[in-house]
């Protein structure tokens, strides 16, 4: 996907340079050099910054967490695999995991679908087209520690405008802080406000990429509005169907801020009911056990199932989105 | 606030090249081209009422006084009149609003500066010039996409201590100054939008590979540069989690200073609201004079990528 869009070119701007035969003089010597050199010095940046806050960390993540170590006490003793052990044996890790898991379903998966099909109407020849797009994503620039303080508010237990309205219409108060699944869709509908915008516009620009051939072609077939959207929209959109997914599955397995601002404690709840993984994370390393071992036990195992996931999630996606449109790939290839 | 400027001749052309688009479409004859009907616009008018509506929420309750906010917890539509009076008290609470504000306005700008040159530099070796291993460090670029940096924190820790970097700004600034997206984005637009001839034209004249790169390439990169930029600038403005661990609570950005409000003052709503609505506004206004290349630029790369 990456290198195909790269035009196969065999010009060089300075080949003409390179070729001189004659002495070479110390200023074109050096030109030689710049030519050489500079693509690799230009690149350096990233490749060297990467290393040090990316590539590093991780790796020595591995290294951290089969030790004893001390947030101000620093690096003891190698303990080969307990910390990861410790780790699995606490309650409270698996049920950060059980958290996390949840109100990533709950998150990711109607963001998705809710995104698309805002999308979908999006795609419309609109009047005044950048005002609801732009309208559509205002939240994205809303830090999410104020949605979280604000999605807090609104779904207070007791004075909340939620339950408010709820109770205006007859139906019981939800208490949004005890009730665990309560808590999760909390949450999760802090994320969605925050991200379905921002998706809309990935899958909008998608759509609008999308060669209106095809729709016509489908409509000439006798295909409603409906049917166009799945037997034309989805599939073509698969590449960016799966960039949302994985990219969603990243953030949302990682979630931290709307969790941890969701009480003015950040515990996760009395029952830790919505302590996520990451949160469990920050309180092993940096609250009462200020164990950094552990903290990176942790933050590995986060990593090898996130990454299972994004490999579960890529095929998944993959499949789905090729299943339901046999016709149209059959129409590409020929 | 010169900053503006740029953008908004590029919104003019930006809407001219929309339009020619548009009616190039139309031209096409594509049936779904017809102006939509009634519902889809008070579909999106519902959408776009509830993106706003929480924001609202947040600055009607920073209007009134914390009595009134617990007796009645649906507020009515219209703002009262304390607004000020709440403001006052966040701007004199122990958060250090000033410095957190300037801290969060320093490290976005930073950020986003650094990361649109190292990009664009990045990007512009990797689209326009020819280097032994271009295409696998590509693939490798797209692919540390990928990797969730957010659990290297620990080390990041350790290492960001070791330089006796915490507390201090730069410990947020330098990991985020430059991206393996911005790189790509740049390497994709560049590759259309910067014509060989230009470079060649440039480099005849006698120009080194940094000149070239000063005077063709980056000019020439200024509408996705704005984007990324824009993009950047939103990101680190709104992230949380490093600079909470990193900083501490005497030295914050402003997402840590809101979030030490209400670790303070929990039980006063209006002083927490105020303080959420006076960390909002910065951003939205900077939204509503740029959020149209934000758009753009969003349409823009996603049909590329």
């Amino acid at each position: 996907m990456v290198t195909s869009t790269t035009p196969k070119l065999d010009r060089r701007p300075s080949r003409s340079q390179d070729r001189e035969p004659r002495r070479l003089g110390f200023g074109q010597r050096l030109g030689r050099w710049d030519v050489k050199l500079s693509p690799y010095l230009y690149i350096s940046p990233f490749f060297i910054l990467f290393a040090i806050v990316g590539m590093f960390p991780l790796l020595y993540t591995a290294w951290v967490s089969m030790h004893q170590w001390h947030l101000i006490g620093g690096q003891g003793e190698f303990v080969g695999m307990e910390n990861f052990l410790h780790v699995l044996q606490q309650p409270p890790f698996w049920k950060a995991l059980r958290n996390t898991f949840s109100i990533f379903l709950l998150s990711s998966v109607p963001q998705v679908l809710l995104a698309i099909t805002i999308a979908a109407v999006l795609d419309a020849n609109l009047r005044a087209k950048t005002f609801w797009r732009m309208g559509v994503l205002l939240p994205f620039v809303v830090a999410p520690v104020a949605v979280s303080l604000i999605f807090g508010k609104l779904f207070a237990d007791q004075s909340g405008l939620i339950n408010a309205v709820l109770g205006g219409i007859g139906i019981e108060p939800i208490r949004w802080h005890a009730d665990v699944l309560a808590s999760h869709v909390a949450i999760s509908s802090m994320v969605n406000f925050r991200w379905i915008g921002y998706n809309t516009l990935i899958f909008l620009a998608a759509m609008q990429a999308v060669p209106r051939e095809l729709y016509e072609a489908a409509i000439l077939d006798g295909a409603g509005r409906l049917r166009q959207f799945f037997s034309v929209t989805v599939p073509m959109l698969r590449p960016t169907i799966i960039f949302v997914v994985v990219t969603s599955t990243i953030g949302g397995l990682q979630i931290f801020d709307e969790p941890r601002l969701f009480d003015q404690f950040g515990l996760g709840g009395g029952d830790r009911q919505w302590m996520t993984v990451t949160m469990y994370l920050y309180e092993i390393g940096w609250g009462s056990q200020k164990s950094f071992g552990r903290a990176a036990a942790v933050a590995w195992i986060l990593f090898i199932i996130i990454l299972v996931i994004g490999l579960i999630n890529f095929s998944i996606t993959r499949r789905i989105a090729s299943d339901s449109a046999p016709k149209s790939r059959k129409k590409q290839k020929r | 606030m010169s900053a503006p400027s740029i953008p908004v001749i590029q919104q003019t052309a930006g809407r001219g090249a929309a339009r020619a688009a548009a009616s190039r479409r139309k031209s096409k004859g594509a049936g779904s081209d017809r102006r939509p009907g009634w519902v889809t616009y008070a579909i999106l008018t519902l959408v776009i009422l509830i993106s706003a509506y929480p924001l609202y929420f947040a600055f009607l309750l920073a209007t009134s006084d914390s009595g009134t906010i617990a007796q009645n917890p649906v507020p009515s539509l219209i703002p009262r009149g304390e607004f000020f009076t709440n403001v006052e008290r966040v701007l004199s609470a122990d958060i250090h609003f000033w410095k957190a504000l300037w801290n969060s306005v320093i490290v976005s700008t930073v950020t986003a500066v650094s990361v649109v040159f190292f990009s664009t530099l990045a990007g512009y070796s990797f689209a326009k010039l020819r280097f032994k291993g271009r295409g696998p460090l590509l693939v490798f670029v797209v692919a540390t996409t990928a990797v969730p940096t957010q659990l290297g924190i620990v080390p990041l820790f350790i290492v960001m201590s070791e330089l006796g970097w915490t507390g201090k700004l730069i410990a947020v600034i330098v990991p985020g100054m430059v991206t393996a997206f911005g790189v790509f984005w740049m390497t994709q637009y560049l590759e259309g939008a910067l014509p060989y001839e230009l470079i060649e034209a440039a480099r005849v004249d006698g120009a080194s590979m940094i000149r070239t790169f000063w005077h063709v390439a980056l000019p020439a990169a200024r509408p996705a540069a704005a984007m990324l930029g824009l993009f950047s600038f939103v990101g680190s403005w709104t992230n949380f989690f490093w600079p909470f661990i990193v900083l501490g609570p005497s030295n914050p950005t402003l997402p840590v200073a809101v979030q030490l409000l209400q670790a303070t003052y929990f039980k006063d709503m209006s002083l927490i609201m105020a303080g959420v609505t006076l960390s909002v506004i910065p951003l939205v206004i900077v939204f509503i004079f740029a959020g149209r290349q934000l758009v753009a630029g969003i349409m823009q790369g996603a049909v590329k990528g």
